[in-house]
């Protein structure tokens, strides 16, 4: 990831992994999408078994997963607005 | 006679004080009596039979030491295991003092889970934390040290309340039995409070991420096992059914994964996965159905397992980097990988993939919830099902293993610690796969199927699009990096607002005493200098009076004293 602030490099001389080169972590992205594309129109051939109304909507849970899960990363994001401090924050409490 | 109300004896008891024995008998003997002991006592536990044994009498109570039954015995099994797996992980440390502590720390843990009165569960409750504290001191660190007083206080202190609920408790009710209490019994809500910070619920749950991050590579394997699961038992066992409990557990499932995003050290996002993983437990204690029970001590179990793994595979890369954080790790499954597939056998249970132990267990609660009608309660779990998966299952070996190549290129963990992952990996999957001999073990009688068709596509489904979300939030580059932080929780109050209110106060004070003690000083000064004034040579009580003047005065008394008798006479 670029954001990360200090500067790593791979030991001279090391041969390259099948997950260095970032065609491969393509295909692992292509190959999620699929699993959830599969995923989601299985919904339509298998029976439920329902608590609630919801479950019963087409889809609900991939969409549930996928909804919230956006939403906790954007919510814990700006929560680091109000909560972010220095490492050594507490460090000079004496 | 003794011998006769002692046996037969707690396991629990006997590993603790078995565990004393570690100082004196060196390190290398040490190491395998530490495996030998607990698995003795882990066949031991299965041979008792049910009912309550070791009574002895004390300042005229009846103590309980041993009460062998369906929901004291699986988590005694279950900490039993943890011991033994916790020592093999531990198998290259020399330190007699953490190896004893986690001895004794482990049997009162045990002893407390099997002790049938208050009193007892009282000793062993505070045994688990004064005893436990010596695996975060072991860092050596001034800021281990310190955590490790936070900690301290706050479990004596947890001990203290207990104490005070259980006085309470007898003087009403002249019973020290400890069964299902209630929040009506007398004392009941001091009590609960005493589980409840162990259990480590919203507001009273910062000292297990504030200590558990600061603990000893080994160390904080073998705390994350046994003080938050005790406080689970003890609440399965008095509080069954307490409905505050169920909004209680389902706020703690959300909002710590909150922080575990944004948390850098990957020991303290494990720790406030724990927490989010006791909610679970607690929700399954509120809702109190012999499903949700069931699914509470199965959940504990499980739990236990996969979060030792975890913290197991955090410890590795701790041990030979010397850090976990996210910001300075990455690419490590290239020299790490077997550490790195058991951290995603671990990864994979906590987010109860199919086939996975978290799966048989967290869809008991799940499903008692749903039964029960909680459709508020089902939302939030399902909720953080997804988010566990997200930090707990992804970035913990996304941040550890992959991601962007920190350049680092350790050994692969120890053989030692190898063969504790792997036998803890085992178990997850073992579990996972072939459910039925947990579930014999479980409190009530299990009818109840995991792999449904609908339970396994809903799930994927749940964690699929999930990973989805995380791909996305990547590749966008909206998911918040790594950032060498520190997020302020509610321990702020006490490690900062409290104390800087306290200084405060206390400047104020001071202020005010050194303007009294001036205003004091200029009245006293005044009055010296205006005495001195008064007393000194030329003042005016200290005008010297002339020799004539004195002689003269003494005449005219004479002269009046020579009149008064003549006229007398």
């Amino acid at each position: 990831m670029s954001e990360h602030s200090q500067h790593h490099s791979k030991p001279a001389g090391e041969e390259p992994r099948w997950l260095d080169n970032p065609a491969n972590v393509k295909k692992i992205v292509y190959a999620l999408v699929a699993i959830c594309a599969l995923l989601f129109v299985a919904d339509a051939f298998y029976h439920k078994h329902p608590y609630f109304a919801a479950e019963s909507w087409f889809g609900f849970y991939a969409i549930y997963g996928f909804v919230m899960c956006v939403g906790l990363v954007l919510a814990a994001k700006l929560m680091r607005v109000f909560l972010m401090r220095d490492e050594d924050y507490y460090d000079n409490d004496r | 006679m003794i011998a006769d109300l002692l046996f037969p004896m707690s396991p629990g008891i006997l590993l603790a004080l078995g565990g004393l024995l570690v100082p004196f008998i060196g390190a290398r003997v040490a190491r395998i009596y530490v495996l030998a002991l607990p698995a003795v006592l882990l066949a031991y536990i299965f041979m008792l039979p049910d009912g309550s044994h070791g009574a002895i009498s004390f300042l005229g109570f009846e103590l309980e030491l041993l009460r062998i039954d369906n929901l004291s015995r699986i988590f005694a099994t279950i900490f039993m295991i943890a011991a033994i797996l916790g020592n093999l992980y531990a198998w290259h440390e020399e330190d007699p003092v953490q190896r004893t502590a986690a001895q004794v720390y482990a049997g009162s843990a045990i002893a407390a889970a099997l002790a049938g009165d208050m009193i007892s569960l009282f000793v062993f409750w505070e045994l688990t934390a004064i005893s436990s504290v010596f695996l975060i001191w072991a860092s050596g660190t001034d800021s281990a040290f310190r955590s490790g007083m936070r900690y301290l206080i706050i479990q004596v202190g947890s001990g203290v309340i207990l104490l005070t609920g259980l006085i309470v408790h007898v003087n009403a009710t002249g019973s020290i039995a400890f069964d299902h209490l209630g929040l009506d019994a007398p004392g009941a809500p001091l009590i609960l409070l005493a589980f409840g910070i162990k259990c480590a619920f919203p507001l009273l749950h910062n000292w297990l991420q504030d200590a558990y991050a600061e603990a000893t590579v080994t160390g904080t394997v073998v705390l994350s096992a046994f003080t938050t699961k005790l406080a689970v038992y003890t609440l399965a066992r008095g509080f069954a059914g307490t409905e505050m409990l169920i909004w209680i557990g389902a706020a703690m499932t959300a909002f710590p994964i909150f922080y575990a995003v944004i948390e850098n050290d990957l020991r303290r996002v494990l720790a406030y996965s724990l927490n989010n993983q006791l909610g679970f437990m607690v929700v399954g204690v509120g809702i109190g159905s012999e499903l949700a029970l069931n699914g509470t001590a199965a959940h504990a179990f499980c739990h236990i397992l996969y979060k030792a793994l975890l913290f197991m595979s955090m410890g590795a890369v701790l041990f030979r980097t010397g850090t976990c954080k996210g910001s300075e790790l990455g690419g490590l499954y290239k020299t790490m990988p077997l550490t790195m597939i058991f951290c995603v056998v671990g990864a994979a249970s906590i987010s109860a993939f199919p086939l996975f132990s978290g799966f048989v267990s967290k869809s008991l609660i799940m499903s008692a919830s749903g039964k029960e009608g909680y459709w508020f309660v089902w939302g939030v779990l399902l909720f953080a099902s997804a988010g566990v998966f997200h930090h707990s299952g992804i970035k913990i070996p996304y941040f550890a293993f992959f991601a962007h190549d920190s350049g680092q290129r350790p050994k692969e963990a120890p053989v030692n610690m190898l063969l504790a992952m792997g036998a803890a990996a085992v178990l997850c999957v073992g579990i996972g796969v072939w459910p039925e001999p947990l579930y014999a073990l479980l409190p009530y009688d299990v009818d109840y199927v995991p792999y449904t068709t609908s339970h396994v596509i809903t799930q994927l489904q749940l964690l699929m699009f999930s990973a989805l979300a995380f791909t996305v939030l990547m590749l966008t580059r909206i998911y918040p990096p790594e950032l060498k932080s520190t997020n302020l929780d509610f321990d702020w109050v006490y490690r900062r607002l409290l104390p800087r209110q306290l200084l405060a106060l206390g400047r104020a004070i001071d202020t005010g005493y050194v303007h009294v003690t001036n205003v004091g000083r200029t009245v006293i000064g005044a009055a010296i200098s205006l005495s001195a004034e008064i007393f000194a040579p030329g003042g005016l009580y200290g005008r010297m009076v002339g020799t004539g003047n004195a002689v003269a005065l003494v005449a005219i008394l004479l002269l009046v004293a020579l009149v008064v008798s003549y006229s007398a006479v």
